[in-house]
């Protein structure tokens, strides 16, 4: 097996992995999405080999493989920027969630009390 | 109208293991007398905090995890908004303010035309030349971020204020309103918050007081904290440029 065929079935896999990770809801299709695109790209460029020479000069880079790195470093960095997002928003909602709780249970052992 | 009603005063006090000092705090401020509710607020203490408020006499709200000082603070204005208390007045439940100064505060707030006052350790003003305050004894790096986010508040918003680090305050309903929103940080709301309730166009004054050193126990400014909280507060005051501008809830002042 060319080492080319050998790249495509990996990225098929991983792929397939995604989209079943999606079916079973294990991951939300609103983060799926920079997956699906970053293994769809790399799809591209194992076919179309030449493409990532015209990237590679486009950009100035000397041999492909900077390309490549340029554009996993790329990924990574969109990637926890989503994530610091997500957390951030996360937080803001636990927050809003705990304070409710707190008065929530204040309010409910005030109506105990009157009970009593 | 309103005004013939009784209003109703609140003083919380945002806690985080503090089971040496609250309960001595929350008797003195229930010592005062005058009609005010104490509510404590456990920032999820892992001590007896809750306890020992409790036996003083003091209302606990808990919160289930530590969030941080103004989750804890931001906890008490939403109480204060459900339950229709027209003034607040925060202090820390470590010892450090004065409990004293809470009728005094209260009764600036109602009179005078502001809607919020701060406790300031370094106001000079000339009718408190008699009680000539002592010095309050600060570290060097803590003393340089007070002077130089005064300085900047003072410079950037037009707006003199001497202590903006100041935990003890005072104000009325339309910023416990103010503050329920979203945009109250959770870390250490401090000179940020300042300059956002002047933006919205709130009135701000301060008022001299002294404070203590702790008691007993850590100030939450230890370790490489201060140096986080310097850019922390870097960062807030420059976004909070940036921003719109806020809006209150309420737009008029009712005076």
């Amino acid at each position: 097996m060319l080492p080319r065929q050998k790249l495509v079935m990996i990225i098929v896999c991983i792929f397939i992995f995604i989209i079943d990770l999606v079916r079973r809801r294990k991951l939300r299709e609103e983060y799926s999405w920079l997956w699906l695109l970053t293994s769809a790209s790399m799809f591209i460029l194992v076919i179309k080999y030449n493409w990532l020479g015209i990237v590679s000069n486009i950009i100035g880079a000397a041999i492909p493989t900077t390309t490549l790195f340029i554009g996993s470093l790329i990924f990574l960095m969109i990637l926890s920027v989503q994530f610091s997002v997500r957390i951030s928003r996360l937080t803001e909602q636990v927050k809003n969630l705990v304070q409710e709780n707190a008065l929530l249970r204040d309010g409910l052992e005030e109506l105990k009390k009157h009970k009593v | 109208m309103r005004d013939n009603d009784i209003k109703k005063k609140l003083v919380i006090i945002p806690a985080h293991n503090e089971q040496e000092n609250i309960g001595q705090v929350v008797t003195r401020v229930r010592e005062l007398d005058i009609g005010i509710d104490v509510v404590v607020i456990d920032d999820g203490s892992t001590d007896r905090t809750a306890r020992h408020a409790r036996l003083a006499g003091g209302k606990v709200i808990r919160l289930s995890s530590n969030m941080g000082y103004g989750v804890a603070l931001q906890t008490g204005y939403k109480y204060a908004f459900e339950r229709g208390y027209d003034y607040l007045v925060q202090l820390d439940g470590d010892g450090q303010h004065d409990p004293s100064y809470i009728p005094e505060l209260f009764r600036q707030v109602m009179t005078e035309k502001t809607d919020m006052i701060i406790g300031s350790r370094f106001i000079k003003e000339k009718t408190q030349n008699k009680l000539s305050l002592p010095k309050y004894k600060t570290g060097i790096p803590k003393k340089f971020a007070i002077t130089l986010f005064a300085f900047l508040t003072t410079k950037l918003v037009g707006l003199k204020v001497t202590d903006p680090t100041s935990g003890y305050q005072a104000f009325n309903r339309r910023v416990i309103a103010f503050f329920t929103q979203d945009f109250f940080p959770c870390d250490y709301p401090d000179a940020d918050v300042i300059v956002i309730v002047h933006r919205a166009g709130f009135r701000i004054k301060e008022y001299p007081m002294i404070m203590f050193e702790r008691d007993i126990g850590r100030s939450m400014h230890s370790g490489l904290k201060p140096i986080y909280y310097l850019f922390k507060m870097f960062l807030s005051m420059f976004m909070t440029l940036l921003r719109k501008r806020p809006v209150s809830l309420f737009l008029k002042a009712e005076d």
